[in-house]
C-alpha cells in the first residue's frame, strides 16, 4: 500500500495544463521530494493533493482511500498536513497560540464554547515549538518571528495536526544556511510513520534527504526514481538547463 | 490577554504578550458595573433613560463586535436580527405576556432563528461579499417586516408594549426598568466575553487572519462562521427584546440600514474585536444621536457623520479596509 497515490491527476488554466496527468506513488515512510524547474506545476500538484484545488481528472488515495471527492478539511482530518510556499499564519496570534489552535483541533475532542485552560493541549504546543526549534519564542507574535522562524512554526503547525502524510512546500525557501541545516535536521528527526512529501528548490537540501524523487516537467512526470537515478538522467538536465548547456547541474 | 479585551496599542502591538493582568481587568470591570448600577440614584431620569439606551445598543454592537472583529464578518445586516428580536419581544409582551424572562427568551430565539434562516447564504463569503450579503438581507427583512403589517404594524410600528413585569409589577420607573435592562445586558456581555475567550472564540480569531489555512488545519470554518452567526443574531435579538422594554414601540428603521450601520460605526470607533470598546462606541453613538442631536436641531447624524470621518482618516485601517488595527505589524 502506498502512503499516497495520484492516478491520471490533471488540472487545467484555460488552455494552460498545468497538471497533466500525473501518476505519483510515495510509498510509506519514505521521504519523497518533488522538484522541476519553475512552471513545472509542483505548487499545483500539492493543492489538488491537499483538495485546496479540485483536480479536473484523476484519482487521489490516502493510504489506500480515495480522498478524490474529499474537501481539504476531511482531508486533513485524515491524517494530511501541509506547510505553505509562503508561510501563511495567524497575525493576531502568538507562536504558542498559533500552535495550541492546531493542537486543540487534533488532540483535544470537541472545540468547548467555555473557556479552558488546556493544560495538555499547551504543553503539547510547547513541545512541538521545541522540536520545530523555537525554544523560548512561544510567545512571541507571530509578525515579530524572522522568516526563517515562520517556517519553523509552520512545520511545528503541520505536526500539530497528527499527520501521517507530510506535505512541506519549499520549506526551506529564503531560508539562511544555518536555518535550512536545523530543518534538514527536524525533518530527519520525524518519526518514519510520517511519511514526508516535498517540494524544494535547493537541491542540495532533496539529495540530503530524499529516498525517492520525482521530476515535474510542463506539467508532467518527466522521471521518477532514487536520487542517484534523477541525478545521472540527462533529461533532468536538459529540463532544468536547457538543451546544449553542458554545466553540471548537480555539483555532489 | 486575549484579542477581545486587550485594547488595541497605537503604534503597534508589543512584541510579546504579557501574562493576563485578570486582577486589574476585573477590578475596573466591577467599577464600571457599581457605576452602571447606581446610576438611577444619582442621575435624572432622562440621563438615566439614555443610559439604559447606551446599553440596549451596547449590548448589540458587542454582539456585532462577535461578527466583524472576533471573526472578521463585517456585517450591514445585523439589525435585521436586532430588529426581529425587538418585534418578537414587542409582540409577545402585547399579545401573550410580559412577565420578565419570556419577553427576552422569545427575542433571543427569534434573532437566533432569523439568523440560522438567513446565516448560511452568507457564511460561505467573507469580506465585501458578505458584507453585500447582509445587506441584502437586512433590507429583505425590513420589506418583510413592512409588508407583514398585522403582526409588525407595518410603517406605523409596533405601538403599546406593555412595560415588561417582574413578578406581577411592571417596571414603569425609568430606575427599576434601567437595572432590568443593565442585567440583561450583563449576561449578554458576559455570554459573548466567554464565547471570545473560549477555544472556540480562538477558532474565530484564526478565521478572522487567515480562513484558507484554518481549513488547511481541519477547521470547518463554513461551519464555524455559521455558529458563530447564529449567536451574534441571537444576542442581537436579546438586545432589540431590551430595546422593546425600553422604548417601549418599535419600528422598521430598528431593523433597517441605519441602525446597523450606527452599530458598525459603534464598532469600528471603539476598536473591533475588542468588546469593551465596542460598548464605548455605542455610548458615542448614543450619546450623539439621542442627547445631543435635539440640541444640534436634528444634526446629531451629521456630527455622527463627522465623527465616522475622522475615524476612517486616522484609523484608515480600522474602518476603510475593515480590518483590525491589532494586525498591523510592528515597525
Amino acid at each position: 500500500m502506498t502512503a499516497l497515490r495520484c492516478v491520471g491527476v490533471s488540472r487545467s488554466f484555460g488552455a494552460l495544463k498545468a497538471v497533466d496527468d500525473v501518476g505519483l506513488d510515495v510509498a510509506p515512510g519514505s521521504r519523497h521530494a518533488l522538484i522541476g524547474p519553475n512552471g513545472a506545476g509542483k505548487s499545483t500538484l500539492f493543492k489538488l493533493v491537499t483538495g485546496t484545488m479540485r483536480a479536473h481528472a484523476g484519482t487521489v488515495e490516502l493510504a489506500g482511500r480515495d480522498v478524490t471527492g474529499l474537501s481539504e478539511v476531511k482531508r486533513c482530518r485524515l491524517g494530511m498536513s501541509q506547510t505553505m510556499q509562503h508561510a501563511s499564519l495567524f497575525t493576531s496570534m502568538t507562536a504558542a497560540e498559533t500552535v495550541a489552535l492546531a493542537v486543540q483541533r487534533h488532540d483535544g475532542g470537541r472545540i468547548s464554547l467555555l473557556p479552558r485552560k488546556q493544560p495538555r493541549v499547551r504543553e503539547r504546543a510547547d513541545e512541538l515549538l521545541t522540536a520545530a526549534g523555537l525554544t523560548g519564542r512561544a510567545r512571541v507574535l507571530v509578525p515579530a518571528l524572522s522568516h526563517g522562524e515562520r517556517k519553523q512554526l509552520e512545520v511545528a503547525l503541520a505536526l500539530a495536526c497528527r499527520p501521517t502524510l507530510l506535505l512541506l512546500d519549499e520549506p526551506a525557501a529564503g531560508m539562511s544556511p544555518a536555518e535550512s541545516a536545523r530543518l534538514v535536521e527536524l525533518v530527519e528527526r520525524l518519526p518514519r510513520e510520517i511519511t514526508v512529501l516535498f517540494v524544494e528548490h535547493d537541491l542540495d537540501l532533496v539529495f540530503a534527504l530524499a529516498d525517492a524523487v520525482t521530476v515535474l516537467h510542463l506539467g508532467r512526470v518527466l522521471l521518477s526514481g532514487s536520487p542517484a537515478q534523477v541525478r545521472a538522467s540527462e533529461d533532468v538536465r536538459a529540463a532544468y538547463l536547457g538543451t546544449g548547456r553542458r554545466e553540471e547541474l548537480f555539483l555532489r | 490577554m486575549t484579542a477581545v479585551d486587550a485594547p488595541a496599542v497605537p503604534g503597534g502591538a508589543p512584541a510579546t504578550t504579557p501574562e493576563p493582568g485578570r486582577g486589574r481587568g476585573g477590578l475596573v470591570a466591577a467599577a464600571v458595573l457599581v457605576v452602571l448600577a447606581a446610576a438611577p440614584l444619582f442621575l435624572a431620569p432622562f440621563a438615566t433613560t439614555t443610559l439604559t439606551r447606551v446599553l440596549v445598543f451596547a449590548l448589540f454592537a458587542v454582539s456585532l463586535d462577535l461578527l466583524v472583529g472576533v471573526t472578521g464578518l463585517p456585517s450591514l445586516g445585523h439589525a435585521a436580527y436586532f430588529g426581529s428580536g425587538a418585534y418578537a419581544a414587542g409582540w409577545v409582551s402585547i399579545n401573550v405576556t410580559a412577565e420578565a424572562p419570556v419577553p427576552m427568551l422569545v427575542g433571543a430565539a427569534v434573532g437566533a432563528v432569523a439568523a440560522a434562516l438567513t446565516g448560511w447564504i452568507t457564511v460561505r463569503t467573507g469580506g465585501v461579499f458578505f458584507l453585500m450579503l447582509t445587506l441584502a438581507i437586512g433590507e429583505t427583512v425590513q420589506q418583510l417586516a413592512n409588508t407583514w403589517d398585522e403582526v409588525t404594524g407595518g410603517a406605523n410600528g409596533l405601538t403599546g408594549i406593555p412595560a415588561v413585569r417582574l413578578a406581577g409589577a411592571p417596571l414603569a420607573n425609568a430606575g427599576f426598568l434601567h437595572w432590568y435592562v443593565l442585567a440583561v445586558f450583563v449576561l449578554g456581555f458576559v455570554l459573548v466575553w466567554v464565547v471570545a475567550r473560549s477555544p472556540f472564540g480562538a477558532a474565530l480569531r484564526g478565521i478572522r487572519d487567515n480562513e484558507p489555512r484554518m481549513r488547511a488545519l481541519g477547521y470547518p470554518t463554513a461551519l464555524y462562521k455559521y455558529g458563530v452567526f447564529v449567536l451574534a443574531g441571537g444576542v442581537a435579538g436579546l438586545a432589540g427584546s431590551l430595546l422593546a422594554a425600553q422604548a417601549r414601540f418599535v419600528a422598521l428603521p430598528d431593523l433597517g440600514f441605519v441602525t446597523a450601520s450606527f452599530a458598525l460605526l459603534a464598532v469600528v470607533i471603539g476598536g473591533a474585536g475588542s468588546l469593551w470598546g465596542a460598548c464605548l462606541g455605542a455610548a458615542l453613538v448614543i450619546v450623539i444621536r439621542d442627547a445631543l442631536g435635539p440640541g444640534l436641531g436634528g444634526h446629531g447624524t451629521l456630527v455622527l457623520g463627522i465623527v465616522f470621518v475622522l475615524v476612517v482618516y486616522l484609523l484608515p485601517r480600522g474602518a476603510a479596509g475593515l480590518r483590525l488595527r491589532r494586525r498591523e505589524t510592528p515597525s
